[in-house]
């Protein structure tokens, strides 16, 4: 099938199959490997991505519903330095050991911040929820991500 | 931090002015992974790349009576479907023994199972095509007949004559069996005022790592050179038995580590459906990928634990401890793994149990069995939380039949802080312990008294919260104690070669690998620090047999002991050499020259003499005007390997605090605390993350996580939604802090600190529930604790 979409503000054509997930077409046709594939069954969150300003799990959504969409992955938010102050929180913090639900994890961060400017630790760890880590043990992303939101509260007028 | 004396060769690295040691700077690769920019195998592409997928057995035992890959093999993109029996004419089998694991048998395994299917998952034919969806395809329509055998599922029970035989040319099901009698067991537990004894029971888990195994063989028939991009914590071990199986030379086979998505002791063997990729593509004579999805992951990565251990304690009315005994069973499915063998775990349970502790009097013995089930192997903290389980939890039993608090109790009989260097009944040598320090430091942390408050005031409103204690033994550094002296090519030294580059920035090789832990950054932090650069200059390299040193990687918590002190000799004669050079260029001596902030400066008054960057420049470009007979060596190789013991053992406690719903079962963990002692601390970020990040797999395993069997021996649970792993939003945070005892035996003094975490984490939470269940008069050695277990135990269901 055809589809036409927008993939980190660049127009993208392309043909697929109809049984190809999002996950493997921004992986395999677009190289966009930052979006990683942890379970391909929804649970582990790895594979997160936004969809019209919605996060969604990628394996989970077919490229053939993308159609017409917006899609923003971890280049594209690190390209546009959106989450740059969220990366260099869990720069400082130690926030991730082996890095593969990192992109994931800071697309979930970063949803959560534009949601609730002062979320407390209960509140990030419940957002945080759907995308695990096997390394850190949370507690690190916690932190940065609660650092993250205050000091974007200190930096609001 | 002492300031730059007269003679700096008087001063340790740790002393240095501008030293790294012991500072929280950010690892140096954190920017790749978090912009999506890292490289794992997964992500890998080569020029005419073709994908495997493996058709398994569904079956846990059975005999293959044929294949027909006919129809798939006319599928379009279909580029081959090979059989065991055909890829065995590439690779040969392999039996997972160790020589000094006296006894230890195991049977010839092969890539891909000929006639005979010893577990459900085995692979039993490959599929290659040009996508893996393709190959994904054509599996489909593979057909195999089996006929279908008895399994052998339950451990208890595998070695019971009318069981049959999973591999009748053993006789048996036994793969291994120690026993150890040390100090007098029997007059002890006749002398003691109180026997207690359990049956700890330890559910089979496994080690999810986010990334699953993968692989990129690429082999090269012009060259005649098999490079294989893989996630692995032990290249050189990969490229040693690739070309041993493959009938190659070790010089024609490069082992590539990129990044690697989590590995915690999945990643450090060789797997059989690895080996195969790396044989297809000897076969197929193209570059093939093997990525395992997650049901393969759970089916083919090592399992863990799956131990039934009856313990026995004796003790005084004072409390002193007077005996251990234990009586281990594991299930380590149908082969010994490769290369490490699956018989290490049980003989650690025997080395470690009682290890804390005064007692000499200790019997143990330790069976292990064959089993159709998935092959079980080393995962983090190889046996030390059976050990931990059951040590601290027969304790804590002894603690209660005598009535006396589990912190006065450990304090009696831990091993004194002065009583070292001293050994355990197993014949475990220790260097030097804090046992008692690190006690009285986590009675400090998590004020014992006051919770202990809190945990009666609430009992009074039928709240039930419990404090549960754990210490614990830590295996580090290995020696060539572990693997080697048993015959396995898996080296204990590892090497670091340093070398000025011409802009006077450093270039740092080294056989140890990073999977997360922080390996560059402890490497470039120890360089740095030595050679007086700053170390955004240091460069590290890992993760290329053709590009670093010979060594062994990193696991068992060798990484920042032995590769770091390999570091640290080779940056040492280096900046010995730069000094040489540079006191020749100034007319000066070395002994009036230091390096500081990336120039050569005098040692006397700090005063900069020559930036290294020129220093480089007149080496590299202008040695014509350098005096003559200097030849500048401004590369450097050292290696290391620990000699004096064959472990570093380290020690530390942890504590729990949960609360219990006896109505729903669940547990609620409210705070963990964990005091350890690594020696010296290269950074303490990346030690207190490793913690962390170890305690929540023990937590867990204690927990949450079990792959269930049926009696058929079928993996039920096989999928991330029904194998659960610890979240975010049902962790504790967790306090970490530090005793420091660093050992002699290397300038460094830096110990392990990968397994602690998970060594002590279940033992603390499993007392904790015993606490907290006091009141009920009912007590629980089995894990995972789930609502079931915890409501079974309580009478309510």
């Amino acid at each position: 099938m055809e589809i036409s979409l927008d993939v980190n503000g660049e127009r993208v054509e392309a043909h697929v199959q109809p049984r190809l997930n999002l996950a493997d077409f921004l992986r395999e046709h677009l190289k966009l490997t930052g979006t990683h594939v942890g379970c391909e069954h929804g649970v582990c969150g790895a594979c997160t991505v936004r969809v019209n300003g919605e996060i969604v799990r990628s394996c989970l959504m077919l490229a053939v519903q993308t159609h017409g969409a917006s899609v923003e992955t971890i280049e594209g938010l690190s390209d546009s330095g959106e989450v740059a102050d969220l990366q260099a929180a869990f720069r400082d913090r130690n926030a991730l050991q082996c890095g593969f639900c990192t992109p994931a994890m800071l697309m979930a961060a970063q949803d959560l911040l534009k949601q609730h400017t002062d979320p407390d630790r209960e509140q990030i760890r419940e957002h945080l929820s759907g995308n695990y880590c096997r390394c850190t043990g949370y507690q690190a992303i916690i932190d940065a991500v609660e650092t993250t939101a205050r000091l974007r509260m200190e930096r609001q007028p | 931090m002492t300031v730059a004396a007269a003679n700096p060769e008087t001063l340790s690295v740790l002393d240095r002015p501008n030293s790294y040691i012991g500072k929280v700077v950010p690892r140096p690769n954190l920017e790749r992974l978090m912009q999506g920019r890292g490289l794992y195998v997964s992500d890998m592409e080569l020029p005419r790349m073709a994908h495997v997928v493996f058709l398994r057995s569904p079956h846990a035992h059975a005999k293959i009576i044929g294949i027909d890959a006919g129809a798939a093999r006319r599928m379009p993109g279909v580029i081959a479907i090979v059989t065991g029996k055909e890829l065995a004419a590439v690779v040969t089998p392999w039996v997972g023994v160790l020589s000094h694991l006296k006894g230890l048998k195991s049977a010839a395994q092969h890539a891909i199972a000929i006639d005979h299917v010893c577990w459900q998952g085995e692979a039993v034919a490959a599929i290659v095509a040009t996508s893996r969806a393709v190959a994904e395809d054509a599996a489909e329509i593979v057909s195999v007949e089996y006929e279908e055998l008895d399994a052998v599922t339950d451990m208890r029970t595998a070695l019971d004559p009318e069981t049959p035989v999973i591999h009748p040319s053993l006789g048996d099901n036994l793969a291994f069996e120690r026993n150890l009698d040390a100090g007098a067991v029997d007059a002890a537990f006749a002398d003691s005022d109180e026997v207690v004894e359990a049956d700890f029971i330890f559910g089979r888990h496994t080690g999810v790592t986010l990334e699953p195994r993968a692989v990129v063989a690429d082999w090269n028939a012009a060259e005649a050179r098999l490079t294989i991009y893989q996630g692995t914590q032990a290249p050189h071990m990969v490229q040693n038995l690739a070309a041993l199986h493959l009938g190659l030379e070790e010089s024609q086979v490069r082992v590539v580590c990129k990044d690697v998505g989590g590995s915690f002791g999945i990643k450090v063997h060789v797997y059989a459906d690895e080996m195969a990729t790396y044989a297809l593509s000897k076969l197929l004579r193209r570059p093939v990928k093997f990525v395992a999805d997650r049901v393969e992951s759970f089916n083919t990565d090592i399992h863990a634990r799956d131990h039934r251990c009856k313990g026995r304690i004796g003790v005084k009315r004072d409390g002193t401890i007077i005996a251990f005994e234990i009586d281990d069973l594991t299930g380590i499915g149908p082969y010994s793994m490769y290369p490490r063998t699956s018989a290490i775990e049980a003989n650690q349970v025997v080395n470690l149990v009682g290890g804390p502790y005064v007692t000499k009097n200790y019997r143990a013995r330790a069976r292990v069995v064959f089993q159709n089930k998935n092959v079980m192997c080393q995962y983090r903290a190889v046996g030390h939380p059976i050990a931990c389980s059951v040590t601290e939890g027969l304790v804590d039993l002894a603690a209660a039949k005598i009535g006396m608090d589990p912190v006065e109790i450990r304090r009696r009989n831990l091993i004194a802080d002065d009583a070292y260097p001293c050994a355990s009944p197993s014949g475990l040598r220790f260097e030097q312990l804090s046992h008692h320090a690190a006690i009285n430091k986590l009675m400090a942390m998590m004020d014992y008294e006051k919770l202990r408050a809190e945990q009666a005031a609430l009992r009074n409103k039928r709240i039930q919260r419990g404090i549960g204690i754990a210490s614990f033994i830590e295996v580090t550094n290995p020696s060539a104690a572990f693997y080697g002296v048993g015959g396995a090519r898996i080296s204990s030294q590892d090497g670091v070669a340093v070398r000025l580059d011409a802009q006077g920035s450093v270039i740092c090789q080294t056989s140890i690998t990073e999977q997360g832990q922080g390996s560059e950054s402890l490497t470039a932090q120890i360089v740095g620090s030595v050679l007086g650069v700053s170390m955004e200059r240091v460069r590290v390299i890992l993760g290329d047999t053709d590009n670093t040193p010979y060594g062994g990687g990193t696991w068992a918590s060798r990484g920042a002991g032995i590769g770091g002190e390999a570091a640290l000799q080779a940056a040492k004669v280096l900046r010995k050499n730069i000094l040489d050079v540079a006191a020749a260029i100034l007319q000066s001596s070395s002994a009036e020259l230091d390096i500081v902030n990336n120039a050569v400066v005098n040692a006397s008054d700090g005063s900069s003499r020559i930036d290294l960057k020129e220093l480089a420049r007149i080496v590299y470009f202008r040695p014509d005007t350098l005096p003559p007979g200097i030849q500048p060596e401004l590369m450097v190789t050292r290696h290391f390997v620990p000699r004096e013991y064959p472990f570093a053992f380290t020690n530390g406690v942890q504590a729990s605090w949960l609360e219990v719903d006896t109505d729903t079962g669940f547990i609620k963990l409210l705070r963990h605390w964990v005091v350890e002692d690594c020696g010296t601390i290269i950074n303490p970020q990346l030690v207190d993350e490793q913690i962390r990040g170890g305690v929540v797999q023990g937590l867990g395993a204690a927990l949450f996580e079990k792959c269930i069997y049926d009696e058929r021996g079928q993996l039920t649970n096989a999928n991330m939604a029904d194998y659960l792993v610890p979240m975010s939003g049902e962790m504790p945070d967790i306090d970490v802090g530090h005793v420091v005892s660093p050992t002699s035996e290397t300038e460094l003094g830096a110990k392990g600190a990968g397994e602690a975490g998970t060594a002590g984490a279940a033992a603390a939470v499993a007392n904790a529930v015993n606490d907290a269940l006091k009141p009920f008069g009912v007590v629980i050695s089995e894990i995972p604790l789930t609502p079931q277990l915890i409501l079974t135990a309580l009478g309510r269901i």
